[in-house]
Formats: structure tokens, sequence, C-alpha cells
């Protein structure tokens, strides 16, 4: 804190000379707090912004049709219903790879690993960088392995174990952070009536953590749900006019669907876009309201 | 504990087995994130040793052409190097000075019941999905632009940066906003004590303390910007001749791997290779930029 501190002594030094000044230092920190209000004002501003643009344009083309009609090559006629059941379908699978594989790991790392080997400790660092690698590049894997390697093809699987692994970092962190707010005492408790770790942990520890586990999985659920690009490279189709029967199907989720359209110099194009943009955003921030209510009902 | 009918011992042992499996099992979880990275590091370099089989390295660094799908082959790729980073500093020039002044008013100014407002509007914010954005880009920012710059291309850099600069600035917010609260309420008090205005606290006393943090989410936001796909896909074109000009088509890394996957490509051709070899370049380009972010917070940090 040295530095702060000379600084802080010439702030005073400065003031000791005259008290005139006091009134322009103070009327500065007022201009400022007006800048400083103005940066949070355009946020809010931007989304206001953002929004009434995507209702303008969609609301109008939003309706029962459109939600239950594949895509067409006419905007009249075009629909989303392809794209949101295979967005579910992905989800879906994302949710069952991820959601075991994410939680286990938060529980290996905080119940019974030891944090001062290099392996644990490599293991956290190789997480904290997994998750600033650029989504796209998970896209680049799945098209490896999943696609060529593994030889699923362009299909739901291949698309729901890329997204899988893109969330994977988000989870563990968000359920690491949870079961790092479970009491000792709990623990200690449970031991102290003979239970062993791992039934201490299922009856435990993860009943206590799980809101906070829940929280960080449907957030992260919600990013995936959003995500085009790392699918674009997997191969997912911008056209798709029939629903998946299997997860060996080719497919379209809603965010690829949207961008199809809005890659099209059509305004009408540009509607359905919006329209679809809005079944997208009702979807996530549906998620998030009920994130936000676990968080507060269990939260106390 | 009840005790088994084969005795105490064979209880315990199957009980430590069992726990044993379970470690075991738990484990073999958490090496899964290490294949992964093991996985992107191992088919990006794979398939980028093939492709510099086919094209010089120096040709694919250092040479301005980029022309993968039409005839004459050109491989260099810098044009796509510049758009990038065009997009990564001009979003910057949004997203920092706004997500500071935005955590600054938080931490320092705004009276709680502003804050319970604010806070989870940019949540939201950062929660909208990046096509979003880039609709936002195409059909509001560069019409807007438009009006200002009369000779600005449908598809320009500065547009998607906008929006780039737009997405990434609640990251800067929360993870500034988070450091600076953090900073010790008595040296606040301690400044004020001493007739420093609010400014002056927030400036000369909490911004220092808290700076590591704050540069680091810079760092992040710079990071995320040269990730981000779908916006440029959307706003920023396709033209991949290389310009410095902001007004101007241009194409990003991202843009182009999201370009040639959206075309019917043949696995094992050359343009085949060569999303991999700028995915790679993309990979190094951000891990580059994190491990900066994680250095300067552990180096720089403040003890209180």
């Amino acid at each position: 804190m040295k530095g702060t501190y000379v600084e802080m002594e010439n702030n005073i030094s400065g003031s000791k000379n005259s008290s005139s000044n006091l009134k322009s230092r103070k009327l500065l920190s007022k201009v400022f707090e007006g800048f400083f209000f103005l940066a949070i004002a355009f946020g809010i501003l931007m989304l206001v912004l953002l929004l009434t643009n995507v209702l303008k344009a969609g609301l109008g083309w939003l309706s029962l049709d459109f939600i239950t009609s594949l895509p067409s090559r006419f905007p009249k006629k075009a629909g989303i219903y392809s794209a949101l059941i295979g967005s579910i379908w992905v989800m879906g699978l994302t949710f069952l790879f991820s959601f075991p594989l994410g939680v286990g790991t938060a529980i290996y790392l905080e119940e019974y690993s030891d944090k001062k080997k290099w392996f644990n400790k490599m293991l956290q660092i190789n997480i904290a960088n997994l998750a600033g690698v650029p989504s796209i590049v998970y896209g680049i894997l799945g098209l490896a392995v999943f696609v060529r390697l593994l030889a699923f093809e362009r299909s739901i699987l291949s698309g729901a174990l890329t997204l899988a692994l893109l969330i994977l970092p988000v989870i563990i962190v968000s359920s690491q952070e949870a079961l790092k707010a479970v009491p000792n005492e709990l623990r200690h408790g449970s031991y102290a009536l003979g239970v062993s770790k791992w039934l201490t942990i299922t009856g435990v520890v993860l009943p206590y953590a799980m809101p906070g586990i829940l929280t960080g999985t449907i957030l992260a659920m919600s990013r995936a749900m959003g995500e085009a690009a790392p699918l674009i490279i997997v191969g997912a189709a911008g056209y798709i006019a029939f629903l998946p029967k299997s997860i060996m199907d080719s497919f379209t989720v809603l965010p690829i669907q949207i961008f199809n359209w809005t890659s099209r110099p059509q305004d009408e194009f540009q509607n359905i876009a919006a329209a679809g943009i809005i079944v997208l955003i009702a979807l996530l921030l549906t998620a998030n309201a009920t994130a936000i209510f676990l968080r507060n009902k269990y939260e106390k | 504990m009840e005790k088994s009918k084969r005795g105490p011992d064979k209880h315990i042992t199957r009980m430590h087995f069992q726990e044993k499996l379970v470690k075991t099992i738990l484990q073999a979880f958490s090496a899964v994130s290490i294949f992964v990275t093991i996985g992107i590091v191992a088919t990006l370099l794979w398939e980028t040793l093939a492709f510099l089989r086919e094209v010089s390295i120096f040709e694919f660094l250092f040479t301005t052409k980029w022309t993968p799908t039409l005839a004459p082959k050109h491989f260099g790729v810098l044009p796509i190097v510049v758009g990038t980073l065009m997009i990564a500093l001009l979003s910057s020039i949004v997203s920092i000075p706004v997500g500071l002044g935005s955590a600054i008013y938080l931490s320092e100014f705004a009276p709680v019941r502003v804050r319970k407002i604010v806070k989870p509007i940019l949540e939201i914010l950062a929660g909208i999905p990046s096509i979003v954005y880039g609709f936002f880009a195409l059909n509001f920012i560069t019409p807007f632009l438009k009006g200002i710059f009369p000779q600005i291309e449908v598809f320009n850099a500065l547009s998607a940066a906008i929006a780039v600069g737009i997405m990434t600035m609640p990251m800067v917010a929360s993870l500034s906003e988070d450091a600076m609260r953090a900073v010790p309420k008595a040296l606040r008090e301690g400044a004020y004590a001493l007739g420093a205005t609010k400014l002056e606290v927030a400036l000369n006393v909490v911004l220092p303390a808290a700076i590591s943090n704050v540069i680091s989410s810079f760092v992040l936001a710079i990071s995320r910007a040269i990730g981000e796909t779908m916006i440029v896909a959307i706003a920023a074109g396709a033209n991949s001749t290389l310009t410095f000009n902001p007004l101007h088509s241009i194409q990003t890394m991202t843009g182009y791997m999201v370009n040639i996957s959206m075309g019917d490509i043949q696995h094992g051709s050359v343009e085949y290779k060569t999303v991999f070899a700028v995915g790679l370049l993309l990979f190094l380009m951000t891990l580059l930029m994190n491990i900066l972010a994680r250095h300067i917070v552990s180096k720089y940090r403040e003890e209180y």
C-alpha cells in the first residue's frame, strides 16, 4: 500500500494549502460522478435499444404458427420448430454429459484431493485455462474428435459432446464454490456419527450445496443454449426441414437458425430472425429467472 | 452403526473398498478436463503440421494475401490477424472505459438501491448470446453509423467492434467492481478522515489498491474479443484483403473459420487444414492473454 499512502499524503498536502479549493474539488468529484453514471447509463441504454430493436422487428412475426412450423424458403411460412426441437435434444444430452462429470470433478477437487499435490494444482490451473478457451476452438476439437475420429458424423451427439466439454469448466468452478460454502461442522458432525466419507458427501454435503450447484449449472446451460460458433464448426446445418428422431441425426439449433436468417439480405428474413431471437431470449430469461429463484429460495 | 453379521472387520474392509472405488471414479472424472486440453492441443498441432507440409510457415505467418478458397490460392494469415486485432482494439475502446466507469460508479458512488437494480441488468447484458449482438450490430449500429459516416460499408469492422465492446463491457464492470469492493473500508475511511473527496478516494485509494484485478479484467475482455465469433461473422463481413480502415468490410480469424465451415469443405483438403492452423493461432493468442491476466493478478496483488 506504499504508493497509495504517498498519493494520499499528496492529496492532503494539496488540500492543506487552502480550504477554498475544497469547493472546486467537490465540484470535480460531482462532475466525475456524472461521467461514471453515464457509463452505466450507456450499458442500460444499449440493453433497452437492443431489446426494443429486436421486439420491433420481430414481435409482429411471432405467432404460434411460427413456433410450430418448419423452416421454409418463404419467410411468411418459415418457422422455428425444427431448431427448437434440435435445441432441446442438444441441451438434454449436454446436461447428461456435463453435469455428472462437472459435479464429480468438483467433488474430487474439494472433498478428496490433496490440494498441495502437483497433479491437483495442475488440474485446477488447467480448468481455469479451459474456461478461457474461445468456444470456436471447442468446435474444432469436436470436429476432429467426435465428427471424424469417433465417426459420430454431424450429429446431435457430436454437437452435445462438444457443448458439454465447453461448459464443463463453468460447471466445475461453480460447483466447487458451492461445495466450499458448506460449513465444515456439518461434515464433522456426520463423521462423528460414524458415517463414511462418501455417504457424508451424498447425504449431507451435496444436499446443502445443491442450490448453488444447480444455479451454476443453469447459467452454464443457458450459455450453451446461446452458442452457435462451435456447432457451426462441428457441422450443424442451417436448414433442417425435419425433426430429429435419434441422437445420430443431423440437426440445427435456435442460434444457428437465427444466424442463417440474419445472413440473408431480405428484410423479411431479418424480421423472422428477430422473432427467433425473441423465442431464444424468452427461454434464456426463464432459465435465468429459475436460477435466481433457486438462489434466493435456498440461500438464507 | 450396525455391525455386519460377517463381523466388523469384513464390513470395514468393504467400506474401505467402496470409498477407494468412489475416489478412483471421481479422479477419473477430473482427468477428463486434462484430456480435453490434450485433445485440443493435439488436434490443432496435428492438422497444423499437415498444413505446414503443404504451405511454408513463412508464407503462412508473414505474407499478406489470404485466399485459401480462390485460385490462385494464397495462405498469408496476416489480413485476418489484423482484422481480429482491429476488432479487439476497437472493442476495448468501448468496453474498458465504460466497464471501468460503471465499476467505479457501482462500487464508490451508487446508492444501495441503484446498485440492486443495476447489477442484475448488467448480468442480463452479459447473458445475451453473441448472435443477438450480431443482429443488433447489423440492424441498429450499422444504420446508426451510416448517419455519421455515409461512406461506411454494410459490413464493417467498426459496427462489429462496438457490439463486441458492449458484450464484453459487463465482464470488465463486474470483475473490476468485485476487486474494488474487496478493498477494505478502513482505507477509504482513512482517506475521508484526511479530507479527501469521493473522487479522490476512488481514484487515489481504491483504484490503485484494486489495480491488479482491474487490469486483468481488461486483458480478459480483450481475450474474449479475440475469440468472439458470431458478431463478427454477421456484421464484419468476409473481406480478407488487408485493410486498416474500420469502415471497411474485414474478416477475422473466427469469421473465416465460420465462413469456411458453412461451405462444403473436403475432409483432408488444404482448406480443411487451414481451420486448424488458424485455430491454433487463435488458441495461442487467447492462452497467452489469459496467462498474462493471471500473472498480473498474482504479481501485482496488493496485500491488505
